[in-house]
């Protein structure tokens, strides 16, 4: 086992490399010579250059298909593939966190999800993560022989490598084990246009205060290059379906850029946005408890904040 | 139908929560069940009665404290309540805290089959959402989580999920692990007959001798990761809040464009 390959398990969506798989690559060169492990049909070449781009020697490709939506089934091919490796990287998401705990039961990989970034600190991998709604910062080392590290989109800034190489291609056969669960149906989520929640490096959320006119909201995430975002208020009132929900029990954002538009701030909303770089607030209460951890606050009606807002950046961009 | 909840004391959301040692404190004061657990035992609650018989369990694992989890699920209708606690079980990581938790799952599944341990989706103190995977796991069990819905049939389960790239429907065999959103279902309010029997309730405690682990094999000795610094946040710096007279709008566009982020 060459003790300094990290494999970093990429995400993809039709076809080409996300974001936070950037991102990941990133890190993962920090913490040794990484190596990219792709689920699903081969890669595109382009996908491979870019790959190779981020600092990936290798690509293996693992030929499982909606099989890698069961957690055992995923874990099992990554543990086949990745024998080599001590260290794993994934972007933090409800399904890697699965398989992250699976994987970890098999080969004994100590695992820390929900990482803001990592380090090799005497040989041993450590993690920064900050908990209780971001008002806490802890570092973790881990101190099994192998280790996994959940890492959060926006967490760290992507940039190829200096001295990027072609990636190979290698293609891994592994025997999946049976899993007792069965995928029923699988049915796709539209993906509306621009980028998803989770890995937005701008998210604009709207919650009571819009009364369900969400018309002001997307223009505005549309302006700042961002994505949609709602509270809980919201989407329980049916404005907005529940994959736009910001939250502890919805998705965890850390956008460089949050908006709260109309949101007064309960405590389940911060813990799933407080992490974010930049937090903006529009609110008519002035004592909404979102001013609190806002950066910068307009007590006032979103209703006419934001085409002011939006209009000052036009008239800046000369638009 | 016989279903087992686990339940979790958690520091309460709205408290000044904090670390002491690289663990989370924990005080009788200002903790509760974790919010998330209302809608697992819920979930059970629902089946046991669609199912027109059956029992819950509802099992906690701390220190002392701890047990005002399962008596707030007594409350909300559990019928038995289960308090694993031992001094050496501190610390613990996922996996420690599975392998505790799974065998005393095991000694209740030994007395009569159990069909299902239901959690929560996650625990808003950590939040990782491992723990359900880890027991399932742990117990060789079906892992069937993060559900919106749940129904038993043929001695199935089936679940729906709703992960932001798709909505699925999972089946497996009972007996299962299964991990539920706030999205399952509304939680009952307690009953206040239940709540005087839950004062009263006698819950008893299991320790590690009871569940025959060797305390070496849990505990902060044993965990595969260790906190080796946690410091409370700086409020942020520089905070400005400003009130729209007309002018708003151009002071928070002209902030964006200043940062750079417009």
């Amino acid at each position: 086992m060459s003790t300094d390959t990290v494999a970093v398990l990429i995400e993809h969506r039709d076809g080409a490399v996300t974001p936070p798989s950037l991102e990941a690559l990133t890190l993962a060169r920090s913490l040794g010579t990484p190596i990219a492990l792709w689920l699903g049909d081969a890669p595109a070449a382009d996908a491979v250059a870019r790959l190779g781009e981020y600092g990936a020697s290798e690509v293996r490709v693992v030929g499982i298909g909606d099989d890698a939506r069961l957690p055992a089934k995923a874990a099992a091919a990554i543990a086949a593939a990745t024998e080599d490796a001590p260290v794993l990287v994934v972007i933090s998401t409800f399904v890697t966190k699965e398989i992250a705990t699976r994987l970890a039961v098999l080969n004994g990989a100590g695992v820390v999800v929900d990482a803001a970034g990592a380090s090799r600190v005497d040989g041993r991998i450590e993690t920064f993560q900050t908990v209780f709604a971001a008002t806490w910062n802890v570092r973790t080392r881990i101190d099994a022989e192998r280790a996994i590290v959940g890492v959060r989109p926006n967490t760290t800034q992507a940039s190829p490598a200096e001295n990027p190489g072609d990636a190979t291609v290698t293609q891994v056969e592994v025997a999946l084990p049976q899993t007792r669960e069965r995928l029923v149906s699988v049915e796709p989520v539209e993906q509306g246009e621009g980028v998803p929640l989770a890995e937005a490096p701008v998210v604009v959320s709207g919650g009571r205060g819009t009364n369900g006119d969400y018309t002001l909201i997307e223009e505005f995430a549309a302006v700042l290059g961002g994505a949609v975002g709602a509270s809980r208020d919201a989407t329980d009132e049916g404005w907005i379906s529940h994959e736009h929900m910001v939250g502890q029990t919805g998705t965890t954002v850390t956008p460089a850029l949050y908006v709260a538009c109309g949101i007064s701030g309960a405590v389940h909303h911060r813990g799933g946005m407080q992490a974010s770089g930049t937090i903006v607030a529009i609110n008519m209460d002035p004592d909404a408890p979102i001013f609190e951890i806002s950066d910068f606050g307009v007590v006032g009606s979103l209703f006419d904040v934001i085409p002011q807002a939006i209009e000052t950046i036009k008239a800046h961009r000369g638009e | 139908m016989r279903i087992l909840v686990t339940v979790k004391h958690v520091p309460d959301l709205q408290s000044n929560r904090s670390f002491t040692d690289g663990t989370v404190t924990r005080t009788a004061e200002d903790g509760s069940m974790n919010e998330l657990d209302e809608h697992a035992v819920e979930a059970a609650l629902q089946l046991v009665e669609e199912a027109g018989e059956g029992e819950v369990y509802a099992l906690t694992l701390g220190g002392p404290d701890a047990v005002s989890a399962v008596r707030k699920a007594l409350q909300l209708g559990a019928h038995h309540a289960i308090h694993v606690s031992d001094e050496a079980v501190a610390g613990s990581d996922v996996f420690g805290t599975a392998m505790v938790i799974g065998a005393a799952v095991r000694k209740v599944h030994a007395e009569a089959p159990l069909d299902m341990v239901i959690t929560g989706m996650a625990a808003l103190d950590g939040l990782t959402s491992m723990f359900p995977t880890a027991l399932a796991a742990e117990l060789d069990w079906s892992q069937l989580t993060l559900a919106s819905a749940v129904s038993v049939a043929d001695g199935e389960a089936t679940i729906e999920r709703h992960l932001p790239d798709a909505h699925e429907t999972v089946t497996a065999p009972l007996p299962a692990v299964v991990s539920v959103t706030d999205e399952a279902n509304k939680p009952r309010y307690p009953n206040f007959k239940l709540i005087m029997a839950a004062r009263k309730a006698e819950v008893p405690v299991w320790t590690l001798a009871d569940l025959g682990i060797d305390p070496a094999l849990v505990g902060g000795g044993a965990a595969r990761a260790t906190v080796v610094d946690a410091s409370e946040r700086p409020p942020r710096e520089n905070r400005r809040q400003v009130t729209d007279k007309g002018e708003g709008g151009r002071e928070l566009a002209e902030f964006l464009i200043e940062k750079g982020l417009a």
